[in-house]
């Protein structure tokens, strides 16, 4: 049986599912953040198979380069929130910030 | 040319503004800058003069656009000619030296830039009024020179009679303004929007000037109402109250305003719109004229405040150039006008000098002061004689001329006898007046000697201009040789000018020279009859006066108490107006007031209580209340989801999102 574009969209939303259920069940913020990741790279999978099979050029490809980019950055500053969070607080669970509800 | 006349008729306003804004922070109060300006003045005016001698005939005219409407379009313009330029001398010099006179005069004065501010701005108007070439102008001059005098009469206004006087003088002149303001628009409506003066004497003189009003001609008419506004200002007849009154103002003020310039406007006016006045309107000038000289004299003849016999005295030849105009002896009116300005002025100022040094202006209180003021008395003696008509002085030219005129008329004219009399009796009173004025401040003994013992002699800015003044009372002036001849000179081309325009030449040259000689002879006699009799009266027999009073108590108590003039005019006019007034103000508080305003209360307030009720229910209670309550309500319930758990958030997002889905999937 060949690998075919089917495959590929499984693993995705396998993973999208994945990043989903971690987010919303996890109480570490490092927890939610690995899920958020994983919500991404789905995403980047789905770019590169869509280009692969369908569109069959490079722009998929380098939509998945700027997503890893993204990612990165995003990281960076996630985590940076969250290690002033913890020093501030000694704590990472995510219900210890509900200041921002009105 | 034009920056000339704009430098010379702007500097005293531009004078009267800093005073009036910075007076009190210059240097001796700024008394020097109007004193300068004026002097720029008056040495443009001048030099026009100058001008005019050399050319004999000086026209110059120009217009620009001020207001323009639809199919009408009023200029400002000037117009410069012989009479003119005579007006500007004579404003210029006598304003000129009563700033210099006021400078001592007023010394000390806490209101001292103010004066000078409003002496300049008096200035102003006048050249303004003598420089416009127009009507509507004239008039807005006019009213402002009004205004000055009534700020100057009550420049002491702390002083109840002195704010009194300036109201009076104020609303009198205004009932003779109206008339002058009906007759311009009656002219205006006429000749179909014409205000410049030559516009409109071509107009009458091409005879399109017709229509009658209740059997009299317009034309007519028009002149009448015009006078009537020399009236006012000129003090004629049943308008002349005003002025004595006036005295109230500071003398130098009496001196220029009401004595030399602004009552002269009258007539200045009068000669300006000669060509207007029909024979009929110059029978009515004439006549009140006549009568004004007359009248006043008599009045002036037992007053003792010494400034109100100058008033009294300015009002009889006020009433002379009057009656010259209306006779037709309209350049002697003229000139007498110029003349009178000199030497009435200088008497004013000798007043103001005595009443400087004795601080009282009751002649009974004077006397023998002719040793401690003696440029006093020989200027105010100088003046006295020209004003009385002696030859070689500058009023016996000029009265010689009107008497000679009136004459000349009254013999072309025997039903218009009474003229004639009332000019001659007046010349006698005349000097019989002055003298006995002369007389009891001057060379009577000393009657209080406080008064007397510290009275001196004025500083040389008062007898500066007494000299000059007196100057100016010689004869020579204005003749320019002792037979008058050059005096026709200097006005020949002005007669030219005159009959180019004029309708009707007046009977002035031939008939003129018959009434001459009757005419001089005739008031010598009268003048030097005049002074000998109260040479008698007030030198020889001082007793003789008091006699006479008592033998004639009727006469003398009508003369002392001005024919009750101002009590008639408070009995027939003022009170009536007074309880009119009052009844309309009681039937304006019982009618008006609280049957028909107070009517409508109770609708109103039903009115209002029904609209209000409405405002409070419908529109505050349920519209705006009620979107607010749905508004806070519908908040409360949606609060409840923000919990501030992330986490919850993108649950509800991806449980909206499959919903979305589910919808799609199914619809």
């Amino acid at each position: 049986m060949a690998v075919g574009l089917s495959h590929f969209l499984m693993v995705s939303g396998l993973l999208f599912v994945l990043g989903i259920i971690s987010m919303i069940s996890r109480r570490n913020m490092i927890g939610v953040l690995l899920g958020i990741e994983l919500i991404m790279n789905a995403a980047g999978l789905n770019f590169i198979a869509f280009s692969r099979y369908i569109a069959q050029d490079l722009s998929g490809h380098i939509f998945t380069l700027f997503i890893l980019i993204i990612a990165a950055s995003e990281a960076v500053v996630a985590l940076a929130i969250v290690l002033r969070i913890y020093q501030n607080r000694a704590t990472i669970s995510v219900e210890a910030v509900g200041e921002m509800k009105c | 040319m034009l920056e000339k006349v704009l430098w010379l008729w702007l500097t005293p306003l531009a004078t009267a503004i800093i005073l009036l804004f910075l007076g009190k922070r210059l240097p001796r109060r700024g008394d020097w800058l109007a004193v300068m300006g004026l002097g720029l003045s008056l040495t443009l005016s001048l030099s026009f003069l100058l001008e005019l001698f050399q050319t004999h005939t000086f026209e110059w005219r120009e217009q620009m656009a001020w207001l323009s409407l639809s199919g009408l379009s009023i200029s400002f313009g000037w117009l410069i000619d012989p009479i003119t330029i005579l007006m500007l001398c004579v404003v210029t010099t006598v304003s000129f030296l009563v700033h210099l006179y006021s400078t001592e005069y007023l010394k000390g004065d806490p209101n001292y830039a103010r004066y000078f501010a409003y002496l300049s701005f008096f200035t102003f108007s006048m050249l303004g009024l003598v420089l416009v070439d127009n009507l509507l102008w004239l008039y807005i001059f006019w009213e402002l020179v009004g205004l000055a005098s009534y700020l100057l009469i009550g420049f002491w206004f702390e002083k109840k009679s002195a704010s009194d006087a300036a109201k009076k003088a104020f609303l009198t002149t205004r009932i003779g303004d109206m008339g002058f303001f009906i007759g311009i628009m009656l002219i205006f409506y006429k000749t179909g929007g014409l205000l410049t003066y030559d516009d409109i004497f071509k107009f009458v003189a091409q005879g399109q000037f017709t229509g009658e009003f209740l059997g009299i001609p317009i034309l007519t008419l028009a002149g009448i109402l015009l006078f009537l506004g020399a009236m006012g200002k000129s003090a004629q007849f049943p308008l002349h109250v005003w002025l004595p009154d006036a005295m109230e103002g500071p003398t130098p003020v009496s001196a220029l305003i009401h004595a030399a310039t602004m009552v002269a406007a009258g007539v200045y006016m009068v000669t300006r719109l000669y060509v207007l006045f029909t024979p009929e309107a110059q029978l009515f000038i004439a006549y009140i004229g006549a009568f004004t000289a007359f009248f006043a004299a008599t009045m002036a003849l037992t007053h003792t405040d010494i400034k109100k016999v100058l008033a009294y005295s300015t009002i009889s030849q006020l009433g002379y150039m009057m009656m010259g105009l209306g006779v037709g002896a309209y350049v002697a009116g003229f000139l007498h006008l110029v003349t009178h300005a000199a030497f009435k002025a200088c008497l004013f100022l000798c007043s103001g000098s005595v009443i400087h040094a004795t601080h009282t202006q009751d002649m009974r209180e004077m006397g023998g002061l002719k040793s401690k003021m003696p440029i006093t008395f020989w200027t105010m003696l100088i003046a006295t004689l020209s004003i009385s008509g002696i030859p070689f002085f500058s009023g016996f030219v000029s009265k010689d001329l009107l008497l000679a005129g009136c004459l000349s008329f009254v013999m072309e004219h025997p039903e218009h006898l009474l003229l004639a009399l009332f000019a001659f009796i007046t010349a006698g009173m005349t000097a019989f007046y002055m003298f006995r004025l002369l007389c009891m401040t001057f060379l009577m003994p000393a009657k209080n000697l406080k008064v007397i013992d510290h009275a001196h002699e004025s500083p040389w800015a008062m007898t500066l201009p007494l000299c000059l003044l007196s100057g100016l009372s010689f004869a020579i002036f204005f003749t320019g040789s002792l037979d008058g001849a050059g005096l026709l000179q200097v006005f020949g081309s002005w007669h030219d000018w005159f009959n180019e325009v004029i309708l009707n030449p007046a009977p002035l040259d031939e008939a003129h020279g018959n009434a001459h000689g009757p005419a001089m002879a005739l008031s010598l006699i009268l003048a030097t009859g005049g002074i000998l009799l109260s040479y008698l009266f007030y030198l020889k027999k001082p007793e003789l006066p008091q006699r006479l009073a008592q033998n004639t108590q009727a006469i003398y108590q009508t003369l002392i108490h001005l024919y009750w003039i101002d009590e008639l005019y408070q009995k027939i006019i003022i009170q009536p107006l007074l309880k009119l007034n009052t009844f309309l103000a009681d039937r304006d508080n019982r009618w008006i007031d609280q049957k028909l305003v107070d009517g409508w209360k109770p609708l109103t307030t039903q009115t209002s209580k029904g609209s209000g009720h409405f405002d409070n229910i419908v529109i505050d209670e349920t519209l705006v209340d009620g979107s607010a309550v749905v508004v806070s309500t519908s908040a409360i319930q949606l609060r409840k989801i923000q919990t501030g758990k992330v986490q919850q958030y993108v649950l509800m997002a991806i449980g909206a999102f499959c919903i979305l889905l589910i919808a799609v999937y199914f619809l």
